[in-house]
């Protein structure tokens, strides 16, 4: 049963990576991507990690996907009906597949730990006590990449005066 | 009552990863508009969440590091879009384009 469940989103993530790089509408691209984001979700949800699947609804399926709508409402990508592809599809094609065959064999031929443990469900509190005993420092830090980051993003975007 | 680890073998989610590696690597080496670009990185940042995560369910289901690794991720990828956007933005203003293939001002 659980086998189905992994099936199921298993194909709704992969149908959605690939409608996201290989339609030729931006705005269906990034429907597709919303698809993907939300089927990861569900892999989360699978692995009993409850915390990331919400953190992933609402920043990836939410945040995300809204601020790179607007860049393509911002970059009239829909109005300039330009070729999305460029002359360098074969080979990008050619070494992606290169990329999955290698990584495929490698999975295939490395023994990896068999099950072990009852999967619990990986409980909010425990995920709180570990980044904000073990991990607080990185967490302050990314709190300050945060900051640095959306406000050279203000500044990189502002209109500079005399600007149309 | 069944749980995923013993049923689902942790190579499904590992090879799952790698699918989703490789439609992002395809997708950055293929695409020409910038935005389209940064969504397959978003691919590929979500195919890492997902190797760290199950590594994490499946070998240390006491320690929480592949899952805090996976909240790191999805930070540091908000704040990468917001700016990278912000790029995108600052560039089509200039260049009046969104494609990374006309923007060769640093070329020979």
């Amino acid at each position: 049963m659980t086998q189905v469940f992994f099936d199921i989103m298993a194909a709704t993530v992969i149908i959605g990576a690939l409608g996201v790089v290989l339609v030729r509408n931006v705005v269906h691209a990034s429907l597709f991507l919303i698809m993907a984001l939300v089927g990861t979700a569900g892999v989360y949800l699978l692995l009993s990690v409850e915390f990331l699947a919400l953190v992933q609804v609402l920043v990836y399926g939410g945040a995300v996907t809204v601020l790179i709508l607007f860049a393509l409402m911002l970059t009239r990508a829909r109005e300039l009906q330009e070729r999305l592809d460029g002359d360098q599809k074969p080979l990008a094609a050619v070494a992606a597949l290169a990329l999955l065959g290698a990584l495929i064999a490698m999975v295939n031929q490395t023994v990896w730990p068999r099950d072990i443990n009852q999967l619990t469900v990986v409980p909010f509190n425990s995920i709180g006590d570990a980044l904000f005993n073990r991990w607080a420092v990185p967490f302050e830090v990314a709190s300050g990449v945060l900051l640095v980051a959306l406000a050279g993003a203000i500044v990189i975007a502002m209109q500079e005066e005399g600007e149309t | 009552m069944e749980t995923v680890t013993q049923e689902v073998p942790l190579e499904h989610f590992i090879v799952l990863s790698t699918i989703l590696f490789s439609i992002g690597v395809y997708g950055v080496l293929a695409r020409r508009n910038a935005v389209l670009i940064l969504m397959s990185v978003e691919l590929m940042l979500n195919a890492v969440s997902i190797n760290m995560v199950a590594f994490a369910v499946y070998t240390a289901p006491t320690l929480f590091t592949g899952i805090i690794f996976a909240v790191f991720v999805i930070t540091i990828a908000a704040a990468e879009v917001g700016l990278a956007l912000a790029v995108i933005l600052r560039i089509f203003r200039n260049r009046g384009t969104a494609n990374v293939d006309e923007v060769d001002a640093l070329k020979w």
